[in-house]
């Protein structure tokens, strides 16, 4: 059964229609790359994924359920959301930013910990966890809000139904922590977590997504496999650039090449 | 991998340790709650007959017990105790108010008057003076003047919460400007009021703004508490949504709160508590913004704690003020609003200026 299913839907929020019949599942476990020019709608599609806005036509489930009936508290417990930016400037340390991931459980102080040890590993923050959040560089802010993302949704039980939205989570990290976060990310997807992110990263998403989806001028291309959707004829209809497709040289994944 | 080969210890620490702000709070906490009793000793003993802490002691039992023997205890009994009460209350409403505030509007430099709620009470405070002349004896043991303060601030913050309201909620910066709009509205009528008074009027209206204690007594007091201890009591439950909204509204909805709601409920509380501590004391300046920031810099900003702690320091904080209000100038006497803003403002300029030590942008 499908966790996330979207059919024929369109968002029109201030009468212009920014999406038009987008329709996509998305299963237990599955890792989706949202992809597509400035403007093409990838946040608005995030924004609608979250229940931030509705749809204007057609239908939008979430664990065989419409969006709309999901009680606001129930939906966190289900669904984690990282916005591509952070407007916290109140100087909490890294570690309470994280355990406010866990405000819609109510798991314990002890089990609270535990997760908050185990996301302060898989984001490499576990040195910053005393600091104070305002103090921090752009990257590890966006690691720390990563973990707090992360913390949400830890824990398997805490929901039949997980669903991780994430805009640009790799915007302001380094290679290595791009590395790093993208196998949390495939961790927590092995566990039974579905994964959407917003990525500008053709290779990154190649990589480490299972389908990707390419939104242009409000329509879709896929989503299908990375080797399925990334062909030159889609680049040069939707980016309007010519690129070569080739194959990583070690693993079945196309690689991009401008 | 980078991070597993340190995990083992740094996972072990992290999860038994709890954080070191969190036992730092506890002893802040402790520490203003013994704070709280010296401060209000203080209040007692001190005044035109200063009172040593024995003498004091012995006159408040013997002015709980209900015997007026001595000259201390009719002091204690009828003017101090009261007052002394009073001032403990309203400083503490004024200080979780703000702390609230300065969560709802994720802004540090906040403080209630920003939904208007201040500058309605002093228009609605002028207003009762100017049209209710000598006729000053009011319901209930309250003046026109209180009643006046309260009714007006209620609407003003009604009027601002109205104006920032649209289809698709309650915008705080919409909120934050219809405050200031509706301030200056407030502020050129109460200046027109002002021009159009005799100038006994006008010397109540200023000596009403800069805000006393001296009208308190046992009827007020119990007004006081039936009004303020349910403020005091429910701000604290909202501890987790605001640490939640300082992330960002929408931050907040994912995390499961109802952030409408919440906002809805936290501008009651605040006016409720606000209208009734400037009804009953006139603007006291200052206890609302620096309170809540001198908290959070020694404990961060963690409503569970910085709340109930910040009602103690606040409490605390209004004591010591209104005594040196009594105090400084005897017989005559300040009026603690004076106080708090001529303590207040050195002290909020030299936070300003050390901010960024603390995290602050």
């Amino acid at each position: 059964m499908s966790l996330l299913s979207l059919d024929s839907v369109c968002v029109s929020p201030w009468g212009s229609e920014l999406l038009a019949n987008i329709s996509f599942e998305l299963r237990a476990g599955e890792v989706l790359g949202l992809l597509g020019p400035n403007g093409a709608g990838k946040t608005t599609l995030l924004n609608l994924l979250c229940g931030a806005i509705s749809p204007s036509a057609g239908s939008l489930q979430l664990g065989g359920r419409p969006m709309a009936e999901w009680r606001i508290r129930e939906r966190a417990r289900a669904q984690a959301v990282l916005p591509q930016q952070s407007s916290l400037n109140f100087p909490y340390t890294v570690e309470e930013v994280i355990l406010l991931g866990r405000t819609p459980h109510a798991s314990g102080a002890s089990c609270d910990r535990e997760i908050l040890g185990a996301t302060l590993e898989a984001t490499d923050t576990v040195e910053l966890r005393h600091r104070l959040y305002t103090q921090l560089s752009g990257g590890e802010k966006q690691r720390v809000q990563l973990a707090r993302v992360f913390a949400q949704l830890w824990r398997p039980q805490d929901s039949d139904v997980r669903l991780l939205l994430l805009d640009e989570p790799t915007s302001a990290l380094d290679l290595s922590h791009q590395q790093l976060v993208m196998n949390a990310v495939g961790t927590l997807a092995e566990q039974g977590c579905a994964v959407v992110m917003v990525l500008h990263d053709l290779n990154l998403a190649a990589r480490y997504t299972d389908l990707c989806l390419v939104l242009d001028r409000g329509g879709q291309h896929g989503p299908g496999t990375p080797g399925d959707v990334f062909t030159p004829e889609m680049f040069r209809e939707v980016f309007d650039v010519e690129v070569k497709i080739g194959r990583h040289p070690d693993a079945d994944f196309p690689l991009v090449i401008q | 991998m980078r991070a597993s080969g340190r995990a083992g210890v740094s996972t072990i620490s992290a999860a038994v340790l709890p954080a070191p702000r969190t036992l730092r709070a506890r002893r802040v906490i402790l520490a203003l709650a013994a704070l709280l009793p010296l401060c209000l000793l203080l209040s007692l003993g001190s005044g035109a007959v200063n009172l040593g802490v024995a003498e004091s002691l012995s006159a408040l039992y013997q002015a709980i017990a209900g015997e007026k023997s001595s000259q201390a205890a009719v002091i204690i009994g009828q003017i101090r105790l009261p007052r002394a009460l009073l001032a403990a209350l309203v400083g503490g409403v004024l200080a979780v108010t703000g702390a609230a505030t300065q969560g709802l509007f994720r802004n540090p430099l906040a403080d209630p008057s920003l939904i208007g709620v201040t500058a309605g009470a002093s228009l609605g405070a002028s207003l009762a003076i100017v049209s209710a002349g000598t006729f000053t004896a009011g319901l209930l043991g309250f003046s026109v003047v209180s009643l006046g303060a309260f009714v007006g601030g209620l609407l003003t913050v009604a009027l601002v919460y109205r104006l920032a309201q649209s289809g698709s909620g309650t915008s705080v910066a919409t909120m934050l400007l219809a405050g200031i709009a509706v301030t200056a509205l407030a502020g050129s009528v109460g200046s027109l009021l002002e021009y159009q008074a005799s100038n006994e009027m006008l010397r109540r209206i200023s000596l009403w703004r800069m805000g006393g204690l001296d009208g308190a007594n046992y009827q007020r007091l119990l007004v006081a508490a039936l009004v303020c201890t349910p403020v005091l009591a429910a701000l604290p439950r909202f501890a987790i949504p605001l640490n939640a909204m300082l992330l960002g509204e929408s931050e907040a909805r994912h995390l499961g709160i109802d952030v409408d709601r919440v906002k809805w409920s936290l501008i009651v509380w605040v006016a409720v508590g606000v209208g009734t501590c400037v009804a009953l004391a006139g603007t006291i300046a200052f206890v609302g913004l620096v309170v809540p920031h001198i908290v959070r810099l020694m404990i961060g900003p963690d409503h569970r704690p910085l709340l109930p702690a910040c009602v103690l320091a606040g409490a605390c904080l209004l004591l010591l003020a209104d005594t040196l209000a009594r105090t400084l100038m005897a017989p005559a006497e300040l009026p603690v609003g004076v106080v708090t803003a001529l303590v207040g403002v050195p002290f909020f300029v030299s936070l300003l200026r050390r901010r960024h030590q603390y995290g602050m942008q």
